[in-house]
């Protein structure tokens, strides 16, 4: 009836699991009675949970990043107290196999569920303003990208209380993750969770380029797209073009464990280098997918806070478009040592090694647009100067990397895990931190404060350096990544530094809480009444913050690069149209938060071989569809009286601050 | 794949210019998914050709393959592709009978296909030649498999937009739903010829 699963699959005699689970649960419980105390369901349901507006959509994302932001440090300060105690002998408070499941669900959280919602959740709320258009090209698609995403972030949660998650890694190797060596629920926790989630996220990337493509605002050519939205383009084409790589290779594996077939056995001709292969041939572009984005952001902020236009605007989409095409041929530098001959090595390890050439490029176009400007140096420009600074020393230690001979020494050790923090957390991190910054008042309607933001800006750089520069020096020591305990008690001081380090950084989302609440108490000081708090130079600073469900209520024209700065040098940034007319917008739907919900049940059940439930699964999100597609009735009209009333709204606020 | 059915907006009335249409967003976007759907099919390919020869001693697709009965198959699709193009004529020319029946007629291709081709894996299975014998056959089974099981949606989503066109008419949004399962329809066409000629073609010579 219940496949495998049965009441010892509750992890009882895992202390500090049990301790993560009860904290989860009691914080589940607490939020959900307060929705209920305070009557909120149908608010919640209403207005967000079956919302198809995107800006609503890229809030809930970037919600659910930050809770998964939380939960991903979580097993990093747990990593970091046991190698700071587990050293010469001792043993610390983790068995390997804890151990080993916390470092895989740290990185699976972090790169699937914190890293691409947030960037996901930027995009929803700017990329269709920054375009001057209503919405994405299929709002539904959009919602049920988000349940999906969801979906398999509830999954991950769901291994902490009911089974156990994987041991083999965020990358979960081939043969480590068959049948045969890891014949526990774990593997299976971690193929669903990145089943559902990819396909949520391959959805959104085909969602974004048909919007960018097709529903620009009359006079946006190519050559005008605001930087952000080049590289959201870039990055969705990355999505579309591997995603599906991973798809077919954790089915692949499925086959293997579900059905004893033999893609990546060690028996019967199964091939374990091909899983590898295919792991990177998606892995490799993902990071970027992660990192232009964020690159995308640093550029709106140096030019936006530099009051210039962006140096080199052409040359920095031609780089990204570089990048773009050039990470689909690197993935092999992830192993080097597998054996390839060294003409195939010295292929990829120069390939690799251009990547730096458009990387260096935007670099120097960021100083440039900084170099004379009237720099104001607000918080999206903190993270941006942390950012190009500790890049710089990551970016360098790749190329180190890429170099066949260099990479058989550092291979799996903390200089590579240093490396990929290196380029990680300032790349894309504090990149989203940058566009969080820049872009909440726009969609919240206030700022947050300064003072503890900038608190929180210092802890994160101290606490990074501290946290990671010691793991570059463990590496040239033959400190192997992944131990539970080691023996070599020269290594501890590093390491100790090192859990100082994740301390600091702890401070630093500490502030961060401490500044969200503090914002949101003081939000009307802090309120932005203009829609243009920074003086922007981009569409999406021309509407309210937060901006009406439609965005525009007339289309604007654009003439050129930075195209609001050019309507307020011509004095039309304001200008109201002679009348408006109605408006079509897609009507809210519950199919996308179902599905989403439909989607996790599978697969848990799939997880637990349940195979009924998997079925009826199965059959609810396929009827959902169906259902979905005979509805045809799915827009509703905004009627021009009530777009003037909103928009007049507008105009009399403008007018008080103007006063 | 029904999953791209989606709205569009953004469209004021009298503001048409500005946006292109709702259909060809729709007729896009489907493309797009087609072409992430051939990079999964790309994927199994090349999985298939690495793994094509480690036969662990088991048969080898000369051993395994009848030519004829998969030209059968092959014929069976390929007229249901035909058969798909005259469907969309009609429904250019608004005629929701022939629509009707010409979907009825590709459906009982696609089906005869679908079923040849679970007959054919149902014999390697019971003569003990699954897809857990060896690399060979695991790549075998999931690439043709695939391609089967996308049929089979197909052949809902066809079942579908039957009701759909009985139901409703012609309707604009059911026209831009046919025209993507044409889409899909013949998308799948291409794909069979592929596994025809790297599977089987390749696999007897
Ligand atoms: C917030 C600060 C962070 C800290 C203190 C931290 C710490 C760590 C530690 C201690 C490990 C294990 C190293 C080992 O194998 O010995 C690790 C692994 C990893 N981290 Fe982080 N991390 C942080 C943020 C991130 C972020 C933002 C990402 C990605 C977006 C990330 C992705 C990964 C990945 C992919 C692994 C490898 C997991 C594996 O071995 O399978 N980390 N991190
Ligand atoms: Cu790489």
């Amino acid at each position: 009836m219940f496949g495998k699963l049965s009441l010892s699959a509750i992890p009882f005699d895992e202390p500090i699991t049990m301790t993560a689970v009860g904290g989860a649960v009691l914080l589940g419980t607490v939020i959900l009675g307060l929705v209920t105390y305070y009557g909120k369901w149908t608010y919640l349901y209403r207005e967000w949970l079956t919302s198809l507006d995107h800006k609503k959509i890229g809030i809930m994302y970037i919600i659910l990043a930050l809770v998964m932001l939380v939960r991903g440090f979580s097993d990093a300060v747990l990593m970091r107290g046991q190698q700071a105690l587990a050293a010469g002998g001792a043993l610390g408070y983790l068995s390997p196999d804890h151990f080993n499941q916390i470092f895989s669900a740290h990185g699976s959280i972090m790169i699937i569920f914190m890293a691409m919602p947030f960037l996901v959740g930027l995009m929803n709320i700017v990329v269709p303003q920054q375009i001057g258009a209503r919405d994405v090209a299929f709002p539904f698609l959009n919602s049920l990208s988000l349940w999906l995403t969801a979906a398999g972030g509830m999954l991950i949660m769901a291994s902490l209380g009911v089974g156990e998650f994987s041991k083999a890694g965020w990358s979960g190797y081939a043969p480590l993750t068959e049948i045969e060596f890891s014949p526990d629920v774990g593997v299976d926790y971690w193929i669903w969770a990145f089943q559902i989630a990819g396909i949520g996220s391959t959805l959104t990337g085909i969602n974004f380029i048909v919007t960018i493509v097709k529903m620009r605002a009359p006079g946006m050519k190519l050559m005008r797209l605001p930087l952000f939205t080049w590289t959201t383009f870039f990055t969705m084409v990355l999505v579309v073009w591997a995603f599906p790589v991973l798809t077919a290779a954790l089915a692949l594996l499925t086959l293997d464990r579900y059905l004893d077939m033999h893609f990546f056995t060690n028996t019967l001709g199964g091939n374990q280098m091909l899983y590898v292969n295919l792991f990177w041939t998606w892995g490799h572009p993902e990071v970027y997918v992660l990192i232009l984005p964020a690159f995308g952001i640093f550029s709106e902020v140096v030019s936006t806070f530099s009051g210039k236009r962006l140096f080199g605007y052409t040359s920095m989409v031609w780089a990204t478009g570089a990048i773009t095409v050039l990470s689909f041929a690197v993935w092999m530098h992830h192993f080097f040592t597998m054996g390839a001959s060294p003409n195939v090595n010295i292929f990829f390890g120069i390939a690799t090694m251009l990547i730096a050439i458009p990387t260096g490029v935007k670099t120097f176009n960021w100083l440039f647009t900084m170099y004379r400007g009237r720099i104001r140096f607000t918080l999206p420009m903190y993270w941006t100067l942390g950012f190009i600074v500790t890049f710089a020393v990551g970016g360098s230690s790749g190329v180190m990397l890429s170099i066949p001979p260099a990479d058989f020494v550092f291979h799996n050790s903390l200089f590579l895990i240093a490396h990929f923090h290196n380029t990680i957390i300032p790349g894309a991190l504090f990149g989203f931190f940058a566009g969080f910054y820049y872009w909440f008042p726009k969609a919240v309607g206030f700022r947050l404060k300064e003072s503890w933001g900038r608190r929180a800006f210092w802890c994160w750089l101290i606490g990074f350096y501290l946290a990671f520069v010691p793991l570059y020096v463990l590496g040239f020591m033959g400190m192997p990544r992944r131990l539970a305990y080691y023996a070599d008690a020269t290594w501890h001081p590093y390491l100790l530094v090192a859990a100082l380090g994740v301390a600091v950084i702890g401070l630093g989302i500490l502030f961060q809480g401490i500044q969200l609440f503090v914002s949101i108490r003081e939000r009307r000081s802090l309120g932005d009444s203009t829609g243009d708090p920074w003086d922007g130079r981009t569409l999406e600073w021309m509407t309210s913050s937060p901006p009406p469900v439609y965005n525009f209520a007339k289309i604007p024209a654009v003439d050129d690069i930075d195209a609001f700065v050019d309507m307020k040098e011509r004095g039309i940034a304001y200008s109201r149209p002679d009348r408006y007319g109605d408006i079509e917008m897609p009507k809210d739907t519950p199919h996308g938060l179902i599905i989403g919900g439909f989607a996790f049940v599978f697969g848990f059940a799939a997880v637990w071989h349940i195979w009924w439930l998997a079925v009826l699964a199965a059959l609810g999100a396929l009827f959902t569809v169906i259902a979905r597609s005979a509805d045809d009735d799915i827009h509703y009209v905004i009627p021009a009286a009530e777009v003037e009333r909103i928009e007049n709204e507008r105009y009399r606020e403008l007018a008080s601050v103007a006063k | 794949m029904m999953t791209t059915e989606a709205s569009t907006i953004g469209i004021t009335h009298n503001e048409k210019v500005e946006h292109p249409d709702a259909v060809e967003m729709q007729a896009f976007g489907f493309w797009l998914y087609l072409m992430s759907d051939v990079i999964i099919f790309a994927t199994l390919f090349a999985v298939y050709v690495v793994l094509g020869g480690n036969y662990a001693g088991g048969p080898t697709g000369k051993d395994l393959f009848e030519l004829p009965y998969v030209l059968g198959e092959t014929l069976l699709l390929l007229l249901s592709s035909f058969t798909c193009g005259l469907v969309m004529l009609a429904v250019r020319d608004g005629k929701k009978n022939s629509v009707l029946i010409g979907l009825a007629v590709t459906f009982l291709l696609g089906l005869g296909f679908v079923l040849m081709e679970i007959n054919e894996f149902y014999r390697m299975i019971a003569e003990g030649h699954g897809p857990s014998r060896s690399a060979f056959l695991s790549s075998f089974f999931t690439l043709v498999g695939t391609h089967g099981i996308h049929v089979a949606f197909g052949l809902i989503w066809m079942a579908v937009m039957m009701g759909q066109t009985a139901v409703k008419g012609l309707t604009p949004p059911v026209q831009s739903r046919l025209m993507r399962l044409s889409m899909f329809w013949h998308f799948l066409d291409i794909v069979w010829i592929g596994i025809f000629s790297i599977v089987y073609l390749m696999g007897v010579m």
